[in-house]
Order: structure tokens, then sequence, then C-alpha cells
């Protein structure tokens, strides 16, 4: 059944993962935004914890107890041993006395060294708001193409692996919520590049093989902006030759040469990403959402940036 | 930066995802292969589906392959020394380390075997990252190259792979793990440990503790050699023949995460070699002329007289002609902004480095001998 874009916000969970680099921290960041300026009580995270997150709303560090950073909107940052101790406590209901000594560090030392406990606990804070129903929407800033499956795929591993004991028992209802794919999607962030967009393909595939989460939508960071129509290429086409430019470069008082060199760095560099566009239409299934994000030409941080991005998905999402 | 590769042995290129660490790196070894009369592999991480292709190595697997001599000929290009590269298969590797330090061929195979292996050697802590310098260290001791360029892996952050070799030692030399698995090997759990264990055993299960126990038990048969071997890595990652060099775009993440890594690499005593810096916007994007001829277009415009003029002269229709000159002039003036925050956020990063060089916003994606030997030009010298 085709998806509607909007759909993406009555969600209760949503992944935001994709190449290094492409901008998935600010899309996350942004769609948060967004989601709590539309009425949405929204909680925001950061999994790679490198601040980028902090940034974007212009706060001072996160930490994993949530902050309110704007009406409606909490941010945090994952903080897996801090998640542990919740998880024990909250979910294991296990007593203060055994969280403390050997026993805490035995866990620590378990998380960091046995398959999916360290995944568990990330992925098990987040399903545990979404049960509680502490907030609309959960945004998660999650790690990126590489990593995020093992994240998504953590409670049927442990499922597996883990045959009888607590942890096991607390698997049923993340898979539950993950599974449900009216309540928890994934968001790919690409650009138009080689690389992040052969790491897309590939994440669709393992998205569908090892987890059962389902993808929601597919944004396309940084798009050029087409500058002509074919007549108007023509005119520039003219406008490369310098000796056709003198009248206007008299009348102006200066030279145009940059100027158009400017155009001509543009439009090789939309053309040339054009293709890898096409790759990554023709490989997203149709009623898979596809947002084109514009290039922000100020390249800046900090809250003007999420405020754009902000407002340039609620344009491409319809709002 | 041909004087600085030619010091060194081994070139290890970091920074953060995205910033074109992998072309860099094989385009340092292709200008080093070029120029400089020595053997020279570039370890490729997660190479470009084409680029590994055009490098030979379209298999997967740990094996190194010669770059085709003629794809240089090719291009009219003698090299004095020759490329190879190898890409990094992580299972096969650990396979392969699993093998050397096993006390015995039947510990190698339980190992092996054991459910939890596969699992944890693809998501150990920084497995990636430890097996990464791992086999670099394992293709330097080698000898069969003179120099070795390292493309790093992917990392939550860029600086783990340089913690990874004293991480693992500190794991296996690790109390706790000595505690995890003692009730395995005796019956005898002293009375101190006993909550710790019934907790254990109620959280995760008894079976699986036993599993981790026994892959743990059969793990540590290969501790001295393990240990040993990490501590070799370590040191060579300090040694005076290895040097890093930083690779960033000057988009303001991936500049941050570099400024941070230097601060690092200055901080821990280990060779700063080079910054390079990636897909820099020209110069001209600068040029103070072109942005008072952009405001003016913009703002003004040319008056109606004169673009009709112009127009005629160009045959072409003058409205036609006013759009576009608009939508040149508010281009200019966007990527003029861009560059000049690029200009801000390199002065920044420039400072700790004494090599600097950057390489433009290339029309094409590389893909080939060709490419990676003109993106090495603007590197090289």
């Amino acid at each position: 059944m085709p998806r509607c874009v909007a759909d993406l916000l009555d969600h209760q969970l949503v992944f935001v993962t994709g190449k290094g680099g492409v901008g998935k921290t600010t899309i996350a960041a942004a769609l948060a935004w967004l989601a709590a300026e539309r009425g949405k009580k929204t909680l925001v995270c950061d999994v790679d914890a490198r601040g980028d997150l902090a940034d974007l709303y212009e706060v001072g560090p996160l930490g994993f107890a949530e902050r309110q950073v704007a009406p409606r909107l909490w941010a945090m940052s994952m903080d897996t041993e801090a998640s542990l101790k919740q998880y024990l406590s909250l979910q294991l209901k296990l007593p203060l006395i055994t969280r403390i000594g050997p026993v805490a560090r035995m866990f620590d030392f378990v998380a960091s060294a046995a398959p999916g406990v360290r995944e568990i606990v990330t992925v098990g804070k987040f399903c545990w708001e979404v049960k509680e129903g502490h907030y609309d929407l959960v945004i998660v800033d999650a790690p990126s193409s590489g990593h995020v499956v093992g994240q998504l795929a953590a409670p049927q591993a442990i499922n597996e692996l883990v045959k009888v004991g607590l942890v096991r028992q607390q698997t049923g209802w993340m898979l539950d919520i993950l599974g449900d794919h009216d309540r928890t999607g994934v968001v790919i962030v690409a650009t138009p590049a080689e690389m992040p967009v052969s790491e897309t393909v590939e994440l669709m595939a393992r998205l569908d093989d090892e987890t059962n989460v389902a993808l929601s939508a597919v944004v396309v960071n940084r798009v050029l902006p087409e500058l002509f129509g074919r007549r108007e290429e023509e005119v520039f086409a003219r406008l490369e030759d310098p000796a056709s430019r003198r009248g206007i470069e008299s009348e102006l008082g200066g030279s145009l040469e940059s100027i158009v060199d400017a155009a001509r760095l543009t439009v090789t560099m939309r053309r040339s990403r054009t293709g890898h566009l096409e790759d990554l239409r023709s490989a997203v299934r149709p009623e898979i959402a596809m947002l084109y994000m514009p290039y922000l030409f100020s390249r800046g941080s900090g809250l003007r940036t999420t405020r754009h991005v902000a407002e340039a998905l609620a344009a491409e999402m319809g709002y | 930066m041909s004087g600085m590769v030619a010091a060194k042995e081994i070139v290890i290129a970091c920074g953060s995802g995205g910033v074109g660490k992998t072309t860099t790196a094989a385009a340092l070894a292709a200008m080093a292969a070029l120029h400089q009369k020595s053997k020279v592999l570039v370890l490729t991480v997660d190479p470009a589906r084409r680029l590994a292709d055009a490098l030979g190595i379209e298999s997967l697997g740990n094996e190194a392959r010669k770059v085709d001599p003629q794809a240089f000929d090719r291009l009219g290009m003698k090299p004095r020394g020759e490329m190879w590269a190898a890409m990094l298969d992580t299972k096969q590797s650990w396979d392969d380390l699993v093998r050397r330090h096993a006390p015995d061929a039947a510990t190698s195979r339980r190992i092996l075997a054991n459910p939890l292996y596969a699992n944890i050697s693809g998501r150990f802590v920084q497995s990636h990252d430890y097996i990464a310098m791992e086999r670099l260290y394992e293709l330097h001791t080698s000898g069969t190259y003179d120099l070795i360029v390292v493309d790093t892996p992917p990392s939550r952050n860029a600086l783990d792979f340089i913690a990874a070799p004293s991480r693992m030692a500190e794991f296996f030399s690790s109390k706790l793990l000595r505690l995890l698995i003692a009730p395995y090997r005796s019956r005898l759990v002293n009375v101190a440990s006993r909550p710790f264990y019934q907790v254990a055993d109620r959280v995760l299960g008894s079976q699986f503790l036993e599993d981790i126990a026994e892959f743990f038990i059969l793990f540590q048969t290969m501790y001295p050699g393990f240990v040993e071997r990490a501590r070799a890595v370590d040191r060579l990652l300090r040694d005076h023949r290895t040097t890093f060099v930083v690779v960033s775009t000057l988009e303001p993440a991936p500049a941050a995460e570099a400024e941070f890594f230097i601060e690092v690499l200055t901080e821990k005593g280990l060779d700063l070699g080079a910054l390079v810096l990636n897909k820099v916007l020209p110069d001209y994007l600068l040029d103070d002329e072109a942005a008072r001829v952009a405001a003016r277009l913009e703002s003004a415009g040319i008056a109606s007289t004169a673009l009709a003029s112009v127009a005629a002269q160009l045959g072409t229709d003058p409205e036609q002609l006013g759009r576009v000159l608009e939508e040149i002039a508010v281009n200019f003036s966007n990527f003029s902004m861009v560059a000049s925050r690029e200009a801000a956020l390199r002065q920044e990063l420039e400072r700790r480095p004494h090599i600097v060089v950057s390489a433009p916003e290339m029309d094409t994606d590389i893909h080939d001998l060709a490419g990676l030997l003109k993106l090495g030009k603007y590197t090289w010298n």
C-alpha cells in the first residue's frame, strides 16, 4: 500500500541512519524539531555521542537524562552504561544492591564483550520509552549504515543466543514494537554520490533480510539546484565565450568570469550527481517515500541550520 | 608530501566518513608507485566497487593483488615502482589470527566452531579497528612492501583504531574476564562472588553464561601470543617509520573531527605527517570583484536598454538573458558564502600540521587509475 510521507511523523519510533558524512544527525535533529513544532511530544537521541546533536540545538553537552531543548522537544545522548543500569532496575527489577560493586562491573564487562548486550540496552531504551508512552515520537540519530543493522537486529540475536533468563524474556515486546510497521520505521539518509547510494542499496537489503524493522523513507540530502531550463542553457552557453560578455561587463563595471565559472561548476556537479540519483530512485521500492533536500548554502551549523532543514523537510512532506 | 612519504614505511589515512579517505589513500599509493622506486601497497577497507575493480581487487579476500602495470602504460606513464592493493576481510583476518595464536589445531577448530565466535569476531569491541591494525602489522613485518598506505575503517570515533591494540590487550588481561570464567573452570565459587553469579544467571541464563565462558576459556589459551601481538601492533603505530595523514573536507563536522584528531595525535606523540583537504571549492569564489558584480546583478540588474542591446548582440531574448544573469549571480553568491566559510575553517585547521595539501571538488567520481593520479597530483607536491 503506498505510504503517505506525512505518516513518518505518525510513527512512534524512527531510526535515522546513513553513510557517515551525509548529514544524518542534521536530518534527525530537524525531523525532531519539525515533529515538536507540529505538536508531537518528541524525544531525540544521539547514539554516537559526538556532541553534534547538542550543537544543532545550541545547547550544552547532552547526557543520558532527557533534557527539554524546545517546546515539546527533549534531547538526550545514549550512554550504554547508564542505560544498562536503568534496564537492570526498571526492566529486570533487580534490587539496588546488585547494581553496585562487582556485579555492575561484571555487566559492564559482559556488555562490552558479549554480542548484542550493548546493542540491546540501547535499542531497549528506545523501545521502553515507546512502550511506556512517555513521548509521542522517539527519533534516534542511529549509528551509520554499517553498524545500525547490528543494533536493530539485537533483540533477535539475543533471542537466538540466550535461551533462558530475564534478558530473553525482555526481547519479545521489543520485537513487537520494532516489527510494527505503523509504529517503527527507518529513515536512510543519502547524498547523490556513489558510496552513499551503494550503501543505501545494501542497507535496504540487509534491513529486509536481517531485521524485522521496516524502511519508511529515504532522504536525499544536498541536492544541487537546477540553474537553467533548456533555453536558458543556450543563453548561458553564449556567455561562456569571453568575447560575447564584454558588453555586459562594461555595463556592470567588472568581470563576469568567476561568476560564469561558478555556474559551470554547479552545472557539472549537478550533472555528475544525477546518475547516482537515478540509481537510487530505481533501487527504492515505489511505496517508500523519497524526500529531496536542497543543498544548504549556509554550510553553517547550529540552530539556524536545524530550522532551515526542518522547513525544507516540512515543504517536502507537504505541510 | 613526496619527501615525507619517501621517509616513511607506513602511512595511515584517517578522518571521518565521506571525506574521501579511501580515494586519498589509493591516490597516495599510486603517486608513490609512480615516482618512487618502491613496492607500494594500499590496504583498503571498503572501497567503492568500481574503484576496487580498477585496482583488481574485485574479489573478497585478504590477498594482495598487483595493479596491472599496463594500466599505467595506457596513461602513457612509466611507474618507477609497483602498486599493489589489498582489501581487509575482517572475518578472514580473525580466523587467521585464531589459527596463529591457538596452542593447537584442535583448540583453533573449537574456537572457530563456537556459536559465539562468529558473532563476536564480527562485533567485538572495535573488532574492525583492531583487525585493521593487526593486518597492517602482519603485512609490514612480512617485509614485502617498502610502503603501506592504510585506509582506516569507518569508526564511531576516529581514534578507536589507535586505541584498539592496547584495549585488546587490556581486555584479555582483565580480572573480570578471569572472574567470569572462573566458575566454569572449577566448581569452587568463592563466597564473595556468589551473588555475582546468581544475578548473572538470573539475567542472562546459565546456558548463555556457559557459552560465553567456554568461548573465553578457549580464547584465553591464545592470551600470551595475543597480548604480545597487540603490544607489538601498538609499538608499530608509535614507530618513527609510521605517519598519520588526516583527511578532511572543509565542512563543519568533518573539520571538527579532523581538528580533534590532530589534537590527539599531537598529545599522544604520534607523527602527524600531513593534512589533506578534499573537495575544496575553487579560489575564484573568493574573488571580491566578482562578488561586487554579482551583488549588483542581484539587486539592480542591468538597465533594460543596455540589456536589450546586449541581448541583440548575442541574438537572445533580453528577458531570458536577464534571468540567466540573475541566476548565475545568485549561484555565485551562494557558493561564495560557502567558500568563505571553508576558508575560515581552513585557517583553523592549518595551524598545526607542517604539510597541508588540498584537492578540488572533482567533476566525476574517481573510479580508475587516471582519476587517482589526477587526485594524487594535487596532493603530491
